[in-house]
């Protein structure tokens, strides 16, 4: 017992050894025994051990190296006030708020940049992919292009990018751009009306959900009508003119207000309107933009893998092209498309953890702040790592079952 | 549905498909040169010829899978043009079955079956499952009905394929090559299928090897080689004293004469 | 929308039609409606992007000379001049200047054994040597210490060899891990087909800082007191771990792909497991993943410029570290564009080379 008291192995405790004595023998069985089954458990019992081994002596190093170092374990501190004021939150939150509530700022951050910059990267993706596809040379040089330039540039540095290119190249606030009357561009970011809160506006929100409502009701009924008297109603002009027409009409019987908040100089700052910040704008700028490559690849990849039988046999039977496109192709390769696509939505996620480059706060960044401001790094990167990781578990799940219940349908 | 009735008078009587002078090029090669024909109503067509003989190339251009550049394709009454509608029409008058079968992977046989009756032919699901099922008992396949292409056999897989274009209807019938892609035994089954059609008095346009079904089927015999038809004869005559030294060499390989 | 799938349109070329410049422009053009809209779009979109950028970067840009000349075009044209007033820095990072012959040295060292490991004639033993060698050689280089050189530790190190020292490593450290993590995922042991997977599916479901942030700040606390590794190590262990987990999955799919014949035709030949492995499984696994390993090199080779964020100034670090000069912060841009260059190049003829590998496997297939 003499050394592991001493020198380098005062780290390990009697646990540790115990459980090095487990692998010793479990690796003597493994190797002797020939048995397969026995084998195929001494094996297990080998890397449990030593997975154990490694774990309670990191576990220990640690609270002793915090003990020295007079740092707080825990998750107490995320009661505590934060102090630090952050530049944008979707909630109400001041430096007198605690870490707990910086980090749903954060988080809350994440996901906004996230679901806009996947919904952005999406429509750039999906159309480049098609378009990449044309019988038009200059579209599909211009397509492949755009591919080949965003690819194989790291995302980090297409952030900086952006984010250079709006506050190197952008005039400063006093002599913001305005491309249009009461939109200004500057390197503080982009400042653009919004209209004042009215009776009208709020009715052509609801009347906007009510008009997708109505549309998706109005597809169904067509089918179902369809199904009884094989008539085709054009469900897609309907469906449009619904989701235009119901909040419009809202909005007319609200009292067509018409007033707008329009940003204006005001001394250093504009008043009035609302802005984009750079920071938001260069990492949702850029991560749509980089991701779009890769969904655009993935689209031309799933349109490609229909084979040309599939629509050949759609023409022969006088089907039209719009038919052969929305019963035919699309069914089939969105399966192909959906599965990469799905990942590239979490690498997008997992991307936007980058904004701590250029100070978007998001969850890394206060985060990050946290850390630095309370030394608790293994909690903070705790949070950091099991929020992301929930949040791709969550995604994949989802993306499985709805990939599983395409399947059925096929085979 | 305009087009039809632009040339009724010739829709009655003449020729089903008349194809005058046809010319097709892939770039710079000939797949096509000078191709006429007249196919009358329920007349059965076998066309055969060596590998890259423009075969398929024909019959596909006459629902216009492929495009040419020379010549007319009048197929009952209606020209074949750059017109959508024109095309539409005939695609709808005229089914075909490949050799590959491309059932829709993603529908069950079932709703292959009714996919163009629903959407082309503007009929009530209901009605178009009845008529599904029939054409299905027709192939001897109806208890397959809800399954998926895939866990056919490749000789069910061409049955349906049939009875989906016969769900269409058509005045003529397409095939290219449909039983090449099949083990021997299912072949039968197929050819079978396809001699009930003949036998109801089917416009029916066949590339195929199958000799045999050719002989018993077959009104004529048009024999290709290097994009032109070089014989046409019925089959007796065409088996019994081939004119062509082509033709000759032709049957020799195919009949291990 | 017209669904045109046929590829390249060049095949229908009209009868006899002579293939002239406008019946080229007619044929891939102007051959419908749509597709002159799409065109004209297209030609917009050029006019609209290229002269703006030809003029920034080329007529109205400078190239020689001082501050002064690049003040003077600050907002028109471009500083080449920032470059070539910085491109050591940039290229080298902190590493002495009298020096930097040593990184240089590396990085030709390090880029011909790539290539030389492309060709898959030189997929012999001795390949394995010379990286052995290369690899003693090219620390050497780096630390010295011995013959004459003098010691750099590694916090001089950045620029493009490290960036290539971080990517390589990454592939070549994380690949025996992988290989286990790939098998463990597939082995027949639920123990540790759990942790494999357990592993695997923990770190692809966290984005890379949050490892790169664990290996700066919590291997520290990890190791017993007095025991220090220094922040380069740890960004290399944190970027292997991460690597090993992609590069896992990469080896799952080889493992995936292979015919079940092949391990039965090795069970019934009565092979262990790790024979049956070794021999027969691993082999051909392995040479069906490497157009996919190419690409996951390339993910790795862009992903090492996060290391910035912890402070190490690879190439991009570096070049930050050029714009950190006041007079020379305006051209930051010029500087970041540079970066963006050599990694569309690197990149760019990895990706080329991938799809080439990947013809290959496809032309032997069908012999
Ligand atoms: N898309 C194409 N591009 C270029 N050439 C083609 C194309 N399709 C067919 N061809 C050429 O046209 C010629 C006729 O082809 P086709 O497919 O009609 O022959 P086939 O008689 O059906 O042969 P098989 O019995 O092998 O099916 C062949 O020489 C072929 O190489
Ligand atoms: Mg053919």
């Amino acid at each position: 017992m003499l050394p592991l008291t001493t020198g380098y192995f005062a780290g390990y405790q009697p646990m540790q050894v115990l459980f090095g004595l487990f692998a010793a023998a479990a690796l003597t069985g493994a190797i002797l025994i020939k048995d397969r089954n026995l084998k195929g458990m001494l094996w297990e019992a080998l890397a449990v051990s030593l997975i154990l081994m490694l774990g309670t002596y990191l576990a220990h190093n640690t609270i002793v190296n915090l003990a020295n170092r007079k740092i707080a374990t825990g998750f107490d501190f995320l009661d505590r006030e934060a102090r630090f004021e952050i530049s944008e939150s979707l909630i109400p939150y001041s430096a007198a708020s605690t870490y707990g509530r910086a980090m749903l700022v954060g988080f809350l951050n994440t996901l906004k940049v996230s679901i806009l910059g996947i919904i952005l990267a999406t429509i750039l993706g999906v159309g480049i992919g098609i378009l990449s596809l044309t019988r038009n040379w200059l579209v599909r040089q211009l397509a492949g292009g755009y591919v080949h330039f965003l690819r194989n540039i790291p995302v980090l540095l297409h952030i900086f990018l952006w984010y250079t290119a709006i506050t190197n190249l952008l005039p400063p606030l006093r002599q913001a751009l305005s491309p249009v009357p009461g939109i200004y561009l500057s390197q503080r970011g982009f400042f653009y009306p919004v209209p004042e809160p009215a009776t009208g506006w709020t009715a052509a929100l609801y009347g906007l959900i009510a008009g997708v409502v109505l549309a998706v009701a109005a597809t169904r009924v067509a089918r179902l009508r369809q199904d009884r008297t094989g008539e085709i109603l054009p469900t897609g002009l309907v469906a449009i003119l619904l989701v235009i027409g119901v909040p419009l009409i809202a909005w007319l019987v609200g009292g067509a207000p018409t007033a707008f908040s329009v940003p204006a100089l005001k001394g250093f700052n504009f008043e009035g309107g609302t802005s984009i910040s750079p920071e938001f704008f260069a990492v949702f700028g850029a991560l749509s933009v980089y991701t779009s490559a890769y969904i655009a690849e993935n689209t031309r990849a799933g349109i490609l893998a229909v084979s040309r039988g599939q629509i050949e046999a759609g023409r022969t039977l006088g089907l039209s092209e719009g038919v052969i496109l929305r019963q035919i192709i699309l069914p089939q390769a969105l399966r192909v498309i959906l599965p990469p696509t799905t990942n590239q939505y979490l690498n997008l996620t997992k991307n936007s953890s980058l904004s701590v480059a250029v100070g978007y706060p998001d969850l890394v960044s206060i985060s990050n702040t946290t850390l630095n401001q309370t030394g608790q790094a293994v909690e903070c990167i705790s949070i950091i790592m099991l929020v992301y990781l929930a949040t791709s578990l969550a995604t994949s799940a989802l993306m499985n079952w709805y990939n599983r219940s395409i399947k059925v349908v096929e085979r | 549905m305009s087009a039809a009735e632009h040339t009724p008078a010739e829709a009655a009587s003449g020729p089903i498909i008349r194809i005058e002078h046809l010319g097709k090029w892939y770039g710079r090669f000939q797949a096509l040169k000078d191709v006429n024909l007249a196919i009358a109503r329920k007349e059965r067509i076998v066309i055969c010829g060596p590998s890259g003989s423009g075969k398929s190339t024909l019959i596909r251009c006459i629902n216009k899978l492929e495009d040419y550049q020379e010549g007319t394709i009048v197929v009952d009454g209606v020209t074949l043009d750059e017109n959508v509608k024109n095309i539409e029409h005939i695609r709808r008058e005229v089914g075909m079955v490949f050799q590959q079968f491309n059932l829709f992977p993603h529908l069950t046989i079932l709703q292959n079956l009714t996919l163009a009756p629903v959407w082309v032919r503007k009929m009530p699901r209901k009605e178009a499952e009845a008529l599904a099922m029939r054409y299905l008992e027709r192939v001897q396949i109806a208890e397959q009905a809800g399954k998926f292409p895939g866990q056919l056999s490749g000789g069910q897989q061409q049955r349906v394929a049939i009875a989906r274009s016969l769900c269409m209807n058509p005045k003529i019938m397409l095939f290219d090559e449909p039983t090449s892609a099949l083990d021997p035994e299912m072949i039968k089954e197929v050819l079978e299928v396809m001699a009930g059609l003949a036998r109801e008095g089917m416009t029916m346009l066949v590339v195929t090897h199958e000799m045999g079904f050719a002989r018993e089927i077959a009104d004529r015999i048009v024999f290709m080689d290097k994009g032109e038809i070089v014989e046409q004869a019925p089959p007796k005559e065409f088996f019994a004293n081939p004119k062509s030294e082509r033709t000759k060499l032709f049957l020799s390989q195919i009949l291990g004469r | 929308m017209a669904i045109e799938m046929t590829g390249p349109a060049t095949m229908a070329a009209p009868a006899g039609a002579p293939r002239d410049v406008i019946g080229w422009l007619r044929e891939n053009l102007f051959s419908s409606p749509l597709n002159s809209v799409l065109t004209l779009i297209s030609f917009g979109l050029i006019v609209l992007v290229v002269p703006p950028l030809v003029r920034w970067g080329i007529l109205n840009a400078v190239w020689t000379g001082g501050l002064e000349r690049c003040k003077a075009v600050q907002g028109t044209g471009a500083c080449w001049i920032f470059i070539a007033e910085k491109y050591r820095l940039i290229l080298f990072g902190l590493y002495p200047f009298k020096e930097q012959w040593r990184p240089l040295l590396m990085t030709v060292v390090l880029i011909a054994l790539l290539a030389a490991s492309m060709n898959r004639a030189f997929w012999r033993p001795w390949l394995g040597l010379a990286w052995l060698l290369g690899y003693l050689a090219m620390g050497i280089l780096m630390w010295g210490g011995i013959f004459g050189l003098a010691f750099e530790d590694t916090d001089k190190w950045g620029g493009l060899p490290l960036t290539l020292i971080l990517s390589v490593n990454a592939i070549a450290f994380s690949f025996p891990l992988a290989i286990a993590l790939a098998l463990g995922r597939r082995s027949d042991l639920p123990v540790i087909r759990m942790i494999c997977t357990g592993f695997i599916e923990l770190v692809r479901g966290v984005p890379l800082i949050s490892v790169l942030f664990m290996a700066s700040l919590m291997i520290p606390l990890f190791l017993p007191a007095g025991v220090d590794i220094n922040k380069l190590l740890r960004a290399q262990a944190g970027i292997i771990l991460f690597t090993g987990a992609y590069v896992a999955e990469v080896i799952r799919g080889g493992l995936q792909a292979l015919p079940k014949g092949q391990i039965e035709a090795a069970d019934s030949l009565g092979l262990g497991y790790w024979q049956k492995t070794g021999f027969v499984v691993l082999p051909q696994a392995l040479s069906l993943v490497i157009p996919p390993m190419v690409n996951s090199f390339i993910a790795t080779f862009k992903d090492t410029s996060l290391v910035i964020i912890i402070g190490l100034f690879d190439l991009f670090g570096s070049a930050r570290l050029a714009a950190n000069d006041p007079a020379w912060r305006p051209f930051y841009v010029e500087g970041l564009l540079f970066v963006a260059l050599i990694y569309f190049v690197s990149c760019f003829s990895l990706a080329r080379y991938s799809r080439y590998v990947e013809r290959l496997a496809r032309q032997g297939d069908q012999r």
